[in-house]
């Protein structure tokens, strides 16, 4: 092995800055995870999509006609955007954040210098940014064979990142307590999947009985769901400003617990 | 100012498993630092709560003076850990790894690329940098941990095993490049079950066994303290059996093999005199095991059966 250079002696790091390039490092780690594996990233959702536009706008949907005001295939276009969304921060980053912990590379984030909510920060930047490349395009199928009008892009643009930062925190928390592979598939399958089915993608809960609307405003993918539909249609079952703050508040609630978790290292740290 | 200070630590695991008993430990800043003990006596546990990885359960440590419980970060950044364990992402290339590495810890992305190729140079990874890191040989993913771990430039390299499972080749191109690193004024502290490893490079020692320390001492005290060395000694001729050296120690191992002990107080001279005044003539000598390992496992059985 060759000789090792003199080395000038050590300098203190700027904390902030240092903190900046932890955090920038972890989010280009995830994009390249992304696209190295897009056939499992962002390729499943554009089919499904697909799917979804045959069957349930082209198919039913003209069976259907109108919900609100407007085509079936237009009124769930949003929602199942959204639905895009919601499953693929989450499985962002369950899957990168446990298969870390399954791989003991977290270690190499465990043992640097970067504080806790630094690590949760930057892969939640993560599973917001697969959201958003695999919402852009679903957005782009359902845009090439619908004209989806776009009432409020601040809304749409607000909602979109709140519900991909709160389930993108949701995943975390997931990754942290999981110690099998099918631990993080249980929750995607069996609480996710029926919270969205229920939470308003494909009808507006005032179609529904009086009993049924309560118990479809405790699913918080109702509201956001909702309000994301207001940004592009204008129409929503439930207040949007109402939708805000309760997402808020789960990305208060989740981002503290993450952030405490790892502190702790429930599941990580012996 | 003292690299690495433990006082009184103390780790018992959730299964009621009691990993360290009070370890009080002080390593100066650009030792190269030898912490030996057999499996399960707390080298990794010690490790493991120096880098934050596992949780103590009583007593202080810092590093270069920054406590760990206070002042985390601080303590964070001064250390560079090689761990027993392969734990990169072996979907990833080296240079991906050593770069991700850095930035982790602040490094400028164009920085840190001029030291990945630094590192990955010095170790020999350099046309292998594209390559998926899974398909690296055993010896080399062990360089990448270490090359790794130099990318922020610690003051402390903390070394778990680095050579383990490495061919005597790799593994002695390795000692001299920790060796030079060290002679960069790194503080270098290093488990090993090779003792030959431990007697070679570093200039002081502690033994840990059953979470205590039960040697602190610079090498070549320790070294001092062996009062009897095992020579083993090739024949040129065969004998029937052992021949009569009063005084030491002899076994007649196969007819062209003895096996003998020497003490402190006796000499090689005699030996040799008396051999040839029975016209037994000698064409090698080795010593039967290293003499740190000699002592090494005088103390432990000690520490066994007290």
């Amino acid at each position: 092995m060759s000789t090792v250079v003199e080395r000038a002696p050590p300098r203190p790091l700027a904390l902030g800055r240092a903190r900046w390039i932890g955090f920038k490092t972890i989010l280009i780690r995830e994009f390249h995870r992304i696209v190295r594996i897009w056939p499992q990233t962002i390729l499943p959702s554009a089919v499904t999509a697909t799917l979804y536009l045959v069957i349930f706008g082209s198919v039913i949907g003209r069976r259907i006609g109108t919900m609100e005001g407007f085509a079936y295939m237009v009124y769930i276009a949003p929602g199942l955007i959204m639905q895009a969304v919601i499953i693929n921060s989450y499985n962002n980053v369950v899957s990168s954040f446990y298969g870390a912990k399954f791989g003991r590379h977290i270690e190499e984030l465990l043992v640097s210098p970067l504080p806790s909510w630094i690590i949760v920060s930057g892969y939640v930047a993560g599973g917001v940014m697969r959201g958003a490349m695999v919402g852009l395009v679903v957005s782009g199928v359902w845009m090439f064979f619908t004209r989806l009008p776009v009432l409020h892009p601040t809304i749409i643009v607000a909602a979109a990142v709140l519900t991909s930062v709160t389930f993108s925190l949701g995943g975390f928390l997931n990754a942290m307590f999981a110690k099998s592979f099918d631990q993080i598939s249980i929750i995607p399958t069996f609480v996710l999947t029926p919270l969205i089915y229920f939470g308003g993608v494909f009808y507006s809960i005032n179609t529904l009985p009086v009993w049924a609307r309560h118990l479809s405003l405790v699913d918080p993918i109702l509201y956001m769901v909702n309000s994301f539909r207001f940004g592009f249609l204008g129409v929503s079952d439930v207040g949007v400003w109402v939708a805000f703050a309760i997402m808020a508040a789960a990305v208060a609630i989740l981002f503290a617990a993450a952030v405490l978790l790892l502190d702790r290292s429930s599941g990580i740290r012996e | 100012m003292n690299a690495l200070s433990v006082q009184g630590l103390t780790k018992t695991y959730g299964n009621g498993v009691q990993a360290l008993k009070g370890i009080d430990l002080a390593v100066e800043e650009g030792d190269f630092f030898a912490l030996l003990g057999p499996n399960g006596a707390g080298k990794t546990t010690l490790i493991g709560i120096v880098t934050s990885l596992v949780r103590k359960t009583g007593g202080r440590a810092s590093i270069f003076g920054h406590d760990v419980d206070r002042e985390l970060e601080a303590a964070k950044s001064c250390i560079g850990v090689v761990p027993q364990e392969i734990n990169f992402n072996q979907f990833e290339s080296p240079e991906t790894i050593v770069i991700n590495q850095a930035g982790f810890y602040g490094i400028p992305r164009p920085l840190a690329r001029v030291r990945a190729q630094l590192y990955l140079k010095q170790l020999q990874l350099w046309d292998k940098r594209k390559h998926a890191s899974r398909a690296l040989s055993g010896g080399m993913k062990r360089r990448l941990m270490i090359a790794r771990a130099l990318m922020h430039e610690p003051r402390l390299l903390i070394l778990d095993e680095p050579t383990a499972g490495v061919d005597i080749e790799v593994r002695r191109s390795m000692w001299e490049f920790l060796r030079q690193i060290n002679q960069s004024g790194t503080t270098i502290i290093l488990t090993t079950h090779y003792l030959e490893e431990a007697e070679t490079l570093c200039r002081n020692i502690a033994i840990i066994d059953h979470g205590r320390i039960i040697e602190r001492d610079r090498m070549s005290n320790l070294l001092r303290k062996l009062h009897t060395e095992t020579f083993v000694l090739t024949l040129r001729n065969p004998l029937p059996q052992a021949p009569p050296l009063s005084g030491y120690s002899v076994k007649l191992v196969e007819e062209h093999t003895l096996e003998i002990g020497v003490s402190t107080e006796q000499n090689l001279n005699d030996l040799f005199a008396r051999l040839s005044g029975l016209g037994i003539e000698v064409i090698s000598m080795r010593n039967k095991v290293n003499r740190l390992e000699e002592i090494f496992i005088r103390l432990v059985e000690k520490g066994a059966a007290a």
